[in-house]
């Protein structure tokens, strides 16, 4: 059915984005692939709280109860119909099965009642492209995604085309920031809260950093984690008592170090001129100011989406979707959930 | 009034088109697979045989649980969104009940069930009253001895469901001549039925679905479940409630 329609060109290009991947309902439509016309998220946050964390079947059937509403809310607030949409595009992964399988029946079951093309869209690529709705992404470039299910650094030559530099080897940052947060008592989402706290601390506590092989891209939290751990029992052992502030402190600028140093690595293994942050963890206020600073040193053209974009949304899957749309790869009604997609 | 009818609820996969007098055409599997993948290509597929445009459905009824979670939020969903976007009434249709309906010409109560796991399982009591079905136990979840004992002396009663045979043994020491069982066929949901209780319901109360409309699970998530347990001491240690 989606072969009767004629592509519509990039600049004119409506899509319409579902994504489902974790706690967030959200739907946007997005033109020409850059500009957001509406952008619905309906956050559970509030859901999870009581719980300390995501519950994934709680999840699972807030998306459900909400999706169709929070489409319609999108075509609404966008003042376009369904008519006019070009092309769908959904998170296929990764994130929680249960939570994805709720955004791909939506996607799957309105390409087939409508004909409108369907376009499967990989979350992480969905983070990098958040930042194409500020400015018109330049390649080739370097990606830093950092979220709570995400440490990666990706090479882009061109739209569409992803290869990883390298990746965590345990722990995502935003996991080693919520685990560690958790172990401090404070409340979820742990991961903004820690940030809050380290800006009253000073790093004054020395903690491992995982520079892992001399050449590697690769990243380790967990040792890191372990290290706050054994110090927190220690020093409660002994009846002492640590600063949670400068702990906060010292553990972001262990973590923030090497996200840094890292990045800076790719960009000058690769050449490119352009690093470009996404994903949850860029909202971090320690990031931000470290790699500005160091990226102005270096001459490096940074690009960090406002804190609005850092987090899940449907704007971005349907920005990564327009270009998807562009190359003419569409997914078909047999489209699953994919908890582990790769990106590469 | 074309239907379009969709059950995910169980192992069983159904899809159906029905009008008011005919099943236009059914197809049903019953085996581990994924109903996310099968579910759409077989509705488009069905639609494509008996010459059918999206365009033609009038309306779309889905068994809205109990069941497997992910299995019904898979029906619940696509069919939702199916119905708002064409803009044609959704209803929602109890799982039990369409399997109930295998049961329609059995003298006596009939009782469907799925495995809730546990030793429970998702049942309820249905009989037929004239050719319609009526409710004598509403659809629930409980542990299918105490199920057991509240069907013992209530007359011949037929146990519906592929899970039944799980049970069997402690039905028929519970119940015994006075339990019957279904035949294989009779054993699985056809989507057909929930399309006709469905269209039978809209005759009636002419009320469809909103977009909130959601699964009915009969059961709190465990996380849930487990943080009102907590909560729910709390407030008798504190003697104060919760605002
Ligand atoms: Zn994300």
């Amino acid at each position: 059915m989606q072969h009767l329609h004629p592509r519509a060109k990039e600049a004119d290009c409506l899509v319409l984005g579902i994504e489902t991947s974790c706690d967030e309902t959200a739907a946007a439509v997005i033109k020409g692939g850059r500009h957001i016309l509406s952008n619905v998220i309906s956050s559970q946050m509030d859901v999870h709280r009581p719980f300390g964390g995501v519950v994934p079947e709680v999840a699972s059937r807030r998306h459900v109860e909400r999706i169709t509403a929070i489409i319609e809310e999108a075509l609404h607030q966008a003042k376009v119909t369904l008519q006019d949409i070009s092309a769908i595009g959904v998170t296929q992964g990764p994130g929680l099965v249960g939570a994805l399988l709720i955004g791909v029946s939506a996607a799957k079951a309105l390409s087939f009642s409508t004909g409108i093309p369907l376009i499967a869209v990989h979350h992480i690529a969905g983070h990098i492209y958040a930042n194409h709705l500020v400015e018109p992404l330049r390649f080739p470039l370097v990606a830093l995604v950092v979220s709570g299910g995400h440490t990666e650094l990706i090479y882009m030559p061109e739209h569409n085309r992803f290869e990883r530099l390298g990746r965590t080897r345990d722990d995502a940052a935003g996991e080693a920031y919520d685990k560690v947060g958790r172990l401090l008592d404070l409340p979820y989402p742990a991961g903004p809260e820690m940030d809050r706290l380290a800006t009253k601390g000073k790093s004054t506590i020395d903690l491992p950093r995982a520079w892992l092989e001399p050449d590697s891209l690769d990243f380790s939290f967990s040792g890191l984690k372990s290290a706050v751990i054994n110090l927190l029992h220690n020093t409660r052992q002994r009846g002492e008592n640590i600063n949670p502030a400068d702990l906060a402190a010292s553990f972001q600028s262990a973590v923030v170090e090497v996200l840094v140093e890292k990045s800076l690595a790719a960009v000058k293994k690769t050449g490119v001129k352009e690093l470009v942050v996404a994903g949850g963890v860029s909202a971090n206020s320690g990031l931000r100011q470290a790699l500005r600073e160091r990226c102005t040193k270096e001459g490096i053209n940074l690009r960090i989406p406002p804190l609005s974009l850092c987090t899940d949304n449907a704007a971005m899957i349907a920005a990564a979707a327009t270009f998807r749309y562009q190359e003419g790869q569409f997914a078909d009604l047999a489209l699953n959930a994919e908890p582990n997609l790769p990106l590469v | 009034m074309k239907w379009l009818a969709i059950d995910t609820s169980t192992l069983v996969m159904g899809v159906a088109l029905v009008d008011e007098n005919h099943v236009l055409g059914e197809v049903t599997t019953n085996m581990k697979k994924n109903h996310s993948v099968r579910l759409m290509p077989m509705v488009a597929r069905l639609m494509e045989e008996l010459e059918l445009k999206v365009s033609d459905l009038d309306a779309v009824a889905v068994a809205s649980g109990p069941g497997s979670y992910t299995g019904v939020r898979i029906g619940v969903t696509t069919a939702k969104t199916i119905a708002w976007s064409r803009n044609i009434p959704l209803i929602g249709v109890s799982s039990l009940a369409a399997l109930a309906m295998n049961g329609v010409r059995f003298e006596g109560m009939v009782v469907p069930l799925f495995n809730a796991r546990r030793d429970r399982v998702y049942t309820g009591g249905y009989r037929f009253v004239e050719g319609s079905l009526k409710t004598i136990y509403p659809d629930s979840v409980l542990p299918i001895d105490q199920w057991l004992k509240t069907l013992t002396g209530k007359g011949p009663i037929l146990f519906l469901g592929d899970d039944v045979s799980l049970f069997r043994e402690r039905i028929v020491q519970a119940l015994g001549d006075q339990a019957f069982f279904g035949l294989p066929a009779e054993n699985i949901s056809r989507a057909s039925h929930v399309g006709w209780l469905g269209l039978k319901r809209w005759r009636e109360e002419g009320k469809a679905e909103t977009v909130n409309f959601a699964p009915e699970y009969l059961q709190l998530t465990e996380a849930e479940a487990k943080w009102l347990a907590q909560n729910q001491d709390g407030v008798n240690q504190n003697g104060s409630s919760r605002s």
